[in-house]
């Protein structure tokens, strides 16, 4: 047995494991692309799940800081010639850092304030992206963002980007599940279920709500330059409204309040498109379909689903072991 | 006993919703080491100021003293640290969270390990933690309950979840504990052990209890002052024999 402090080093290993096996089991190098923008996702989504899914507060504008990110080390780096490892750690602090602006006057508020700020932040982004031709390019994109390369290494090809960006997935995993399994977490999710309680028990609700929103805007951050430096390219349709609600469904559909769920329905979400490629005209339909029957047959998520039907195993095979004893003394 | 400055002197306190006057200059003392009191018929301002006192409702006017200290106007968390610490009337316990996590978060105040040690595992997060577990299950044996500690708190019977919002409140260790009627829905042996429960509070663990209550046998029966409010004004204040033989306290029991 692993002491308990070390639990979620462990599972984070095996993930991480399971991440660097997942290439072996690829038909083709195309997958690989596939692979890398569901791990991105996956961070984007593991941000989200601490604000949405622990701490119960909604945004509707985590593709805008996904966006902003990535805008803000192409800039750094293809017209200002800064090197990338600046460029990525400007990026990433400009989210964490509008998310603040943005986070100070509405947490302290009661109510949808937050959901409703982050929506008009989101499209006002959007908007910032398409018009200001002459810094983002426009509607056509942001073209010549250089690949990435870190201390001398040139990630070139896109498997060795694909182990990049596990490894940072894996680690951003590891650092929320440690972070839920603490004093902080605790707090989250008192704040989740009665705002009331969590104060009496001496939680800042307002302190946490901004320091969880930031974090969450750094996750996205981290995904989009990430993004950015892979693609090389960047256009704000990747940064719209619909990617927004497309996060908060990648943290419902994966199972509220769960690391793991919130990285699986990242990863379906990203996968289904292209595996209903195949059917055209009716691809949309089927992709809906699917979506509806997810949240009737799964109301808890992906996350939910799995621990149901692990606790069903158990109690199957308590229940056979159980009948084996009966027949015996019988 | 009564030797030096009440524990909480809450004085000229009013507070009005919109245009309604839920209290008028109320002045409410809790002597240290005592069960107080505060009851009064439905509607007479009992919560309301419990919320003044905690900070979740805000006074129009007067004064509320921690110890000591004055206390108006800071936000609710910061007086829970400084030792107020209140129970719900409609249950608030962590329904998502296990018995023993919802106790642990209510020593959220008294951990002292910050974000990184978290997240890095570090030697003072392990005994940061370990700490607040043992705590935490001593509160819970406290109230009868550490056989359910990795139960979810949302799966617990009624009367059970009444006792861990109580475990949950004492573990925060505060001065002062304000339990919003600890009674309602429990049947009279839970009510029973309920009083048994709160004497101990007060006299095993030290921490001055206030009381608002609608079960007058409860009431009387472990309470060393009471404080009866009506129509957002207090009536009468003394001994339970002293309240019990006022005649404006009977009037307003029993109706004109």
């Amino acid at each position: 047995m692993k002491p308990w402090y070390a639990r979620n080093a462990a599972k984070a290993a095996l993930f991480a494991l399971a991440l660097g096996a997942a290439p072996l089991a690829l038909p083709n190098e195309y997958y690989i692309n596939i692979l890398i923008l569901g791990a991105i996702n996956a961070l984007i989504a593991l941000g989200l799940n601490l604000l949405l899914g622990y701490a119960g507060q909604i945004s509707l504008g985590h593709a805008a800081f996904f966006g902003l990110s990535a805008y803000a080390t192409a800039y750094a780096t293809a017209r200002m010639g800064l090197p990338i490892p600046v460029g990525m750690g400007l990026g990433v602090s400009l989210s964490a850092l509008v998310a603040w602006l943005i986070g100070m006057p509405t947490l302290r508020l009661r109510g949808h304030y937050l959901a409703m700020a982050t929506l008009g932040f989101g499209i006002i982004v959007h908007i910032v992206m398409n018009e200001t031709v002459e810094i983002t390019g426009g509607p056509s994109g942001f073209v010549g963002i250089p690949r990435l390369a870190l201390f001398g290494y040139a990630f070139d090809s896109d498997r060795a980007y694909y182990y990049l960006t596990a490894a940072v997935l894996a680690l951003a995993a590891l650092f929320s599940l440690n972070l839920i399994d603490s004093r902080l977490g605790r707090a989250l999710r008192a704040i989740h279920t009665s705002e009331r309680a969590a104060q009496t028990a001496g939680v800042d609700i307002a302190g946490y709500k901004l320091f969880v929103f930031v974090l969450s805007a750094a996750f996205a951050g981290v995904a989009g330059v990430l993004y950015a430096h892979f693609l090389s390219f960047v256009a704000p349709s990747s940064f719209g409204f619909h990617f927004s609600v497309q996060l908060v469904v990648i943290v419902v559909l994966g199972g509220m309040a769960s690391v793991w769920g919130a990285m699986a329905g990242a990863f379906f979400l990203t996968a289904l498109p292209e595996a209903l490629r195949g059917f055209e005209e009716v691809d949309i339909l089927i992709y809906g379909a699917i979506l509806v029957a997810c949240v009737m047959y799964m109301p808890m998520g992906m996350a939910g689903a799995a621990s149901g039907a692990w606790r069903r195993i158990g109690r199957w095979r308590r229940g056979r072991a159980g009948q084996g004893e009966g027949g015996h003394a019988g | 006993m009564p030797d030096s400055a009440p524990l909480l002197a809450v004085s000229e306190v009013s507070v009005r919703f919109g245009g309604v006057s839920a209290l008028a200059d109320v002045d409410f003392c809790i002597e240290k080491g005592t069960v107080t009191a505060l009851i009064g018929p439905n509607g007479a301002g009992k919560t309301t100021l419990l919320g003044a006192v905690t900070g979740m409702v805000g006074i129009s006017q007067g004064r509320v003293v921690l110890g000591g200290r004055d206390i108006t106007g800071l936000p609710p968390h910061v007086r829970a640290r400084l030792g107020v610490v209140r129970t719900f009337q409609n249950l608030e316990v962590f329904a998502n969270m296990t018995v023993l996590e919802n106790v642990m978060t209510g020593r959220h105040a008294l951990v002292s390990y910050g974000v990184l040690d978290g997240i890095l595992r570090t030697p003072r997060f392990r005994a940061g933690e370990r700490a607040c577990r043992e705590a935490a299950l001593s509160r819970l044996e406290f109230v009868g309950l550490a056989g359910k500690k990795d139960v979810l708190a949302g799966e617990l019977p009624y009367g059970s979840q009444r006792l861990l919002e109580l475990a949950r409140a004492v573990a925060a260790e505060p001065a002062l504990l304000l339990l919003d009627e600890p009674a309602a829905g429990l049947n009279t042996q839970e009510t029973q052990a309920l009083a048994g429960l709160i004497t101990r509070v007060r006299d095993e663990l030290g921490i001055t209890v206030g009381l608002v209550e609608h079960d007058m046998d409860l009431v009387m029966g472990i309470s060393d002052a009471v404080t009866v409010l009506n129509f957002g004004a207090v009536l009468a204040s003394g001994t339970p024999a002293q309240v019990q033989a006022d005649p404006d306290v009977v009037a307003a029991y029993l109706g004109d």
